[in-house]
């Protein structure tokens, strides 16, 4: 094996099992890895570098003794902030919840315990979730590793930016209308946004209940899928989890794709999508029909109105989910006479601009007169989104589009204008409104600038086994990622 | 539609966000701008849909109504920004009487 931080979770578990390197090395190196590009990077809102070292050494005590708690047993990785862990600060990026210390685990978390991974750290996010660059965080700027002038995308911004840099062989993010395909498709790296009810949403601090969703971000499909497993399945902490044992992700994701259906959404006009992404995409379609699988066209006519809708029905969630942050049981305070002014002078120190925006715009979208027009009407073209979608599943297996628009921007490029930073999501918000599942997977460079791309393949609600099958072979067929090209120069 | 300063006073209020006058000027032309590209929506032919709040058809999961350990009353405060005797301390709420 080559350098330590660069390698698969795959790869350290085999060089675990046959005692080539231990726990502790790995998690050395990964700290190591990380003094060396965070003064950069800023990837980190908070390293735990003792707790992955204790954890590390715990890994390693069970491995000698046989009693390892999984394959991955003593493979450390890092969260979003959005994750609450026990007895460590989580703040979701908001200076609301400056040193929020929580009094449990998230499921994910607990799981991931459990199967024996050491914990690296908490990650940088837009605040709660809401933004699609990481600007928004309430502490920090986190950078993309393949040009530090240019943002990592968001708002699992640190989550990708990590991983991409060899800080870690894998994180978890959050999706709720592109957060974690959107940044992994920027920074060049695998991202999964699974089916809405395959993993448990309990102690993942809430933005938009009905769009939210883990999943995992890493260097390999199968990584992803191994990371997904140990952490999805039924929870009975969560009412909206699906009521069914973990599924298999990995028995079968070599299978190749001969004789798949994958559909190409006539709609998704290339107006507006660089020309340096058009390539790169039309090459993957290119190579997955080259792979057997036959491509066809596919209508979805409401899915123009994907974004109308998300910036409503995503607002109007978060307006109600952040109505809990008032200033008296966790979080800032700030002064005031009375409990309106307390709350009201609490909120507008502690959420950032972003933040502040969304909850104006979900306000207003669910005020008495305004209701039926906007959210009302909005939860009717999510209908008609998943009408659309059961129409083109019954032609198709798959359905594949780019991630983003655009490779990876500069600093700044949309802060100005709310709205142009919104439609960076034109491809990913479809998925979360429907809750189907969707991968990002990287095709290599734009021509244009050097910078990464992301092929996006759509599954049905469940069908997260076909996904990894598809993006398996692409992945394994194109050799980007495993190859120099498919590593920043940092 | 555009959002007049009246709305955009009116929505702050009912969202508990003291926002700064620059702030409510930024935020009138802001929202009025993304509520323009959600107009779109009204174009639409939407009579007889169904709306759908929530992807996945789930409803009423229910579990055995069992008494299980939860929160401490310690744990529970040990991030209130003001507590007192066992409680969460706030402004007065109730008015003196007379």
């Amino acid at each position: 094996m080559g350098e330590l931080h660069w390698a698969s979770a795959t790869e350290l578990a085999r060089s675990l099992e046959t005692n080539e390197v231990s726990s502790v090395e790995i998690t050395q190196s990964l700290i190591d890895r990380a003094a060396a590009i965070e003064g950069e990077l800023q990837a980190y809102l908070l390293p735990t570098a003792d707790r992955a070292l204790t954890d590390a050494a715990a890994a390693d005590e069970r491995r000698a003794a046989g009693k390892s708690l999984s394959p991955y047993d003593g493979i450390p990785l890092a969260y979003k902030d959005l994750f609450v862990t026990k007895g460590i600060t989580s703040t979701s990026g908001s200076k609301i919840l400056a040193g929020y210390v929580p009094p449990y685990d998230a499921t994910v978390v607990a799981r991931c315990s459990e199967a024996g991974l050491p914990l690296l750290g908490k990650l940088n996010m837009d605040e709660f979730a809401m933004g699609s660059s990481g600007e928004n965080s309430g502490y920090q700027i986190t950078k993309n590793p393949w040009d530090f002038e240019r943002v990592p995308g968001g708002s699992s911004a640190g989550s990708a930016a990590l991983v991409a840099a060899g800080g870690a062989p894998w994180s978890w993010g959050t999706d709720t209308g592109g957060s974690i395909r959107q940044p992994a498709a920027l920074c060049g790296v695998v991202g999964v946004k699974p089916t809405y009810g395959l993993v448990s949403r309990y102690g993942m601090i809430a933005f938009a209940s009905s769009l939210d969703q883990a999943g995992p971000l890493t260097r390999s499909v199968r990584d992803a899928a191994a990371l997904l497993q140990i952490a999805a399945g039924h929870d009975p902490m969560d009412s909206t989890s699906i009521d069914q044992g973990a599924p298999d992700l990995l028995t079968g994701i070599d299978g190749g794709i001969a004789g798949m259906r994958i559909g190409l959404v006539k709609e998704f006009s290339t107006e507006g999508t660089d020309p340096g992404v058009r390539t790169r995409i039309e090459e993957a379609y290119t190579r997955l029909e080259k792979l057997g699988a036959s491509l066809e066209e596919v209508s979805l006519p409401s899915f123009e109105y994907g974004i109308s809708a998300y910036y409503l029905i995503a607002p109007a969630e978060c307006s109600a989910n952040l109505a809990r942050y008032d200033g008296v049981r966790y979080g800032l305070r700030s002064d005031g006479e009375d409990i309106i002014k307390m709350t009201s002078r609490t909120r507008a120190e502690g959420f950032g601009t972003e933040v502040k925006r969304r909850i104006m715009l979900g306000t207003y979208a669910l005020s008495a007169g305004y209701y039926d027009a906007y959210y009302g009407k909005a939860q009717k073209v999510r209908t008609l989104m998943i009408r659309d979608l059961a129409n083109a599943y019954s032609k198709v297996d798959l359905i594949a589009c780019p991630t983003s628009p655009t490779t990876a921007f500069k600093f700044g490029e949309k802060t100005a204008d709310p709205l142009s930073m919104y439609l960076s999501d034109i491809f990913t918000v479809p998925v979360n409104l429907a809750g189907n599942a969707g991968i990002s997977v990287p095709c290599g460079l734009s021509p244009d600038d050097g910078l990464p791309v992301g092929l996006q393949l759509i599954a049905k609600a469940l069908d997260e086994r076909t996904m990894f099958r598809a993006a398996y072979a692409f992945e394994q067929d194109l050799g980007f990622a495993s190859s120099d090209e498919g590593r920043p120069k940092l | 539609m555009g959002l007049d300063r009246k709305a955009v006073d009116h929505v702050a209020r009912l969202a508990r966000l003291d926002l700064s006058d620059a702030e409510r000027d930024r935020m009138q032309a802001e929202l009025t701008n993304i509520l323009e590209h959600a107009e779109r929506i009204q174009a639409l032919d939407l009579d007889g849909v169904e709306p759908t709040s929530h992807a996945v058809p789930i409803t009423n999961a229910m579990r055995p109504d069992e008494v299980k350990a939860s929160l401490t009353q310690v744990d529970a405060l040990a991030n209130a920004p003001a507590a007192e005797d066992g409680r969460f301390r706030v402004p007065r709420i109730i008015e003196d009487a007379g």
